[in-house]
């Protein structure tokens, strides 16, 4: 399936998506046309599933859908949108028709069915009409809150993607069911980290792939600037970087069993989010002026890069999380967690 | 597709998998009590009985033939076992070389007597072998080799000296890339590989200290070294492109990802299970990296499994790996006040000593980091 995913979605979003779309969107317009048609591909419903009218894919194959929205800057909530169709299939919910966003909402309080408090910069918040969360305390519910019953601030990330945060009063979700026990309280967090890594190897892609135009096509000193073997290092270290985020948010999508594995998704995002600043600090060393330029397209992947690695937790956030069950491992337990891909059973 | 979205997610199969627990267990009670600094030598370790011991395991040579003394289990098995063994930090040296590499290469390119001869004692842990291809004058630049054999009789006659030859004092054979015909400028032909016996007359072996002390490379010396036929390893001038294929078995192992796993461990039991915040946040991005790296190199292994020759990856997953294994000491002097130490001192401050001496050599063997990113870059079109 990966296969057909992948030629889809990347035909499309190569007619759609170009800087002058991903500028529009930036200035507050919802690419309603380039929604339109991921929609009518399906693949906004790819991870819904079947009896519900999706796909059923598993996210092994839906990763090559977050990556080609991630390589091609798509200014669009899709990744967001698989997550929630995703979660909501967890809990035996049906898909949402059009674009959705997800936010964690461990910190809401939920009394007598209604939903109070303030969500924080929700992707995509005031432009959907939904926002997928887990909330509920020692009992976990995923719900689905209608965007329209929140008062939003609207926040923008550097890409000038939307970030807004979304306050509710009473508010009383639109569909609602139990967490399942095999997911924990912050699946949210986890599997939004886990597509912004997915996100991040795709632009990465994009950066390493514009790199290598432009070294062979820019002259310095009579010959092209890919000659000189400072230039060389610099992109292969791009390219190690790009390899890195590739195979650790690989690992993350591909992890067996139901549920998403926490382990795999730390180190991708640990990895990822490490590798999305070093990577956009070359491309940009490559380029020199013109791609500190609005003019050129750098800066769609680049400026998505240093938001993506710092959204859904940040480097820190995840390191920290993995070191301290390392830490309460000790050497005896890293190593076999590093092979199972977990510090323990239940944890996964 | 592009070079970097080879890297495709792939799994140890269940069968392989189930190696695993069979292999920590007995390693257990075979490394039971062996220090954290005699660990941290991993590949380095020389011990011929371990060695035989893991043979009569069935745990050499595992990928190989079952008529050469191999087990024909499939390349993962093999993974598995490598991998299980460097993060114990059993003492592979005797078998490494001719495991990994050596084997390989008498399987692919060798004579059916050749096999027969080499294969079963290299099954059995009996058959040490080391390579040589640097030479004092010739480092990145190997296609500068001097090192000559010249066709006598049936045989060859080789003069010449390699250089920095890891082990070559306790091996039975060398791979030796040397010169065999002069073939002016086009100085890539007129290369080939040969078995040395090592035990025969004109060889001198003679060990090079290094700046820790220890002796694990040597200065080998051909004076006149009368070789039979069967000494020639593949097609006669052919050595170059046979050297070149050999480096994606040699560049993508685990062992490029775990030299310095020993430091890891002591690092994490020396902070303890209370780290500060800094602390637990270098360990986690060092267990992040470590589990990303391994995905790469499990890829890579599929890749070899399936026939493919990923040179390209696997020198991406060298520089990598080498590039966290020389960090690691430098992070472990970020978020522990503990000093390095080669005479008493705790199994950290031992552990931390040793692999800052060892650190610089990471990056040199196998390939220095400008060799493997030039490599890198003319994969990718920029040379
Ligand atoms: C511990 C250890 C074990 C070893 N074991 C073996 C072994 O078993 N068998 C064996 O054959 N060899 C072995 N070697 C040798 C190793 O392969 C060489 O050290 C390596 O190939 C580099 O050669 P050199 O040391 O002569 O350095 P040089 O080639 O002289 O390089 C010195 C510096 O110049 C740089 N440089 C050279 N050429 C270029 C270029 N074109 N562009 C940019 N920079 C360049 C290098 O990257 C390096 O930084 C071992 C080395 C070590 C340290």
């Amino acid at each position: 399936m990966r296969e057909m995913f992948e030629s889809t979605i990347d035909r499309l979003l190569a007619d759609h998506v170009d800087p002058a779309l991903i500028s529009r969107a930036e200035s507050g317009e919802w690419p309603a046309e380039l929604w339109a048609a991921v929609e009518e591909t399906g693949l906004a419903l790819a991870t819904a599933a079947e009896e519900h009218g999706g796909v059923g894919a598993d996210w092994g194959d839906a990763y090559v859908l977050v990556r080609a929205a991630g390589r091609h800057a798509a200014p669009i909530p899709l990744a967001e949108t698989l997550l929630a169709n995703w979660l909501l299939a967890q809990a035996g919910l049906e898909p949402l028709a059009g674009a959705a966003t997800v936010a964690d909402g461990r910190g809401l309080n939920m009394q007598r069915g209604a939903v109070t408090g303030r969500l924080a910069g929700v992707p995509w918040g005031a432009s959907v009409r939904h926002t997928v969360t887990v909330t509920g305390g020692q009992s976990p519910q995923v719900a689905v809150l209608i965007d329209a019953g929140a008062s939003a601030t609207p926040g923008l990330n550097t890409a000038r993607e939307p970030r807004d945060d979304l306050t509710f009063t009473h508010v009383i979700p639109e569909a609602m069911a139990p967490l399942p026990a095999h997911l924990p309280p912050d699946v949210v967090m986890l599997g939004g980290a886990m597509i912004r890594a997915g996100q991040i190897a795709g632009a990465l892609e994009r950066l390493l792939d514009l790199s290598v135009l432009y070294a062979n096509d820019r002259v310095q000193f009579g010959k092209p600037i890919a000659k000189f073997q400072a230039v060389q290092h610099q992109i292969a270290v791009l390219s190690e970087h790009t390899a890195s985020a590739i195979a650790a948010a690989d690992a993350a999508f591909s992890a067996e069993g139901e549920g998403l594995s926490a382990f795999r998704i730390a180190a991708a995002k640990v990895v990822a989010s490490e590798a999305a600043g070093a990577g956009a600090a070359i491309a940009h060393a490559v380029h020199g002026a013109i791609g500190f330029t609005y003019e050129h397209a750098l800066h769609y992947s680049t400026r998505r890069l240093w938001s993506w690695r710092s959204e859904f937790g940040s480097q820190a956030y995840w390191s920290e999380r993995l070191g301290r069950e390392a830490c309460a491992a000790g050497s005896a337990g890293t190593w076999p967690a590093i092979v199972s891909g977990g510090f323990s059973a239940h944890v996964r | 597709m592009s070079l970097v979205s080879k890297f495709v997610h792939t799994e140890l199969p269940p069968d392989a998998e189930a190696l695993r627990q069979e292999v920590r267990t007995w390693l257990a009670t075979e490394l039971a009590g062996m220090p954290q600094v005699l660990r941290a030598q991993s590949w380095m370790g020389f011990d011929a009985e371990f060695s035989r011991r893991l043979g009569a395991k069935g745990w050499i040579g595992m990928a190989l033939p079952r008529k050469y003394g191999g087990h024909e289990m499939g390349f993962f098995h093999r993974y598995v076992v490598v991998e299980e063994l460097l993060a114990a930090g059993a003492p592979v040296c005797a078998h490494w070389i001719a495991d990994r590499q050596s084997a390989q290469l008498v399987l692919r390119y060798g004579t059916e007597a050749q096999r027969e001869k080499h294969l079963p004692p290299i099954c059995r842990g009996e058959s040490s072998w080391c390579i040589g291809m640097s030479e004092p004058d010739s480092g990145s630049d190997l296609a500068s080799i001097k090192t000559q054999a010249r066709r006598d009789g049936d045989g060859w006659v080789l003069n010449g000296r390699k250089l920095w030859t890891t082990n070559a004092h306790n091996c039975h054979y060398m791979i030796a890339l040397v010169r065999t015909s002069d073939t002016g400028a086009e100085r890539h032909k007129g290369m080939s590989q040969l078995i040395i016996d090592l035990s025969l007359p004109g060889i001198e072996i003679r060990p090079i200290r290094d700046l820790s002390g220890g002796e694990h490379f040597n200065e080998v010396t051909f004076d006149d070294v009368k070789l039979p036929a069967d000494a020639l390893i593949g097609a006669e001038g052919d050595g170059w492109e046979q050297v070149i294929a050999e480096l994606a078995y040699e560049r993508s192992g685990p062992e490029r990802i775990l030299s310095s796993v020993a430091l890891l461990n002591t690092l994490i039991d020396a902070v303890g299970p209370s780290p500060t915040a800094a602390q637990a946040q270098a360990i986690g991005r060092l267990v992040g990296r470590i589990s990303a790296l391994r995905a790469m190199s499990i890829a890579v292994a599929g890749q070899l499994a399936a026939g493919e020759s990923p040179v390209w990856e696997a020198t991406c997953v060298k520089d990598l790996g080498v590039g966290l294994e020389q960090e690691l000491p430098e992070i472990a002097q970020l978020v522990t006040d503990i000093e390095p130490r080669v005479g008493g001192g705790a199994a950290h401050a031992q552990v931390l000593a040793y692999i800052t001496q060892m650190a610089p050599s990471f990056s040199l063997r196998g390939g220095t980091r400008e060799i493997l990113r030039g490599i890198l870059a003319r994969g990718l079109g920029l040379r």
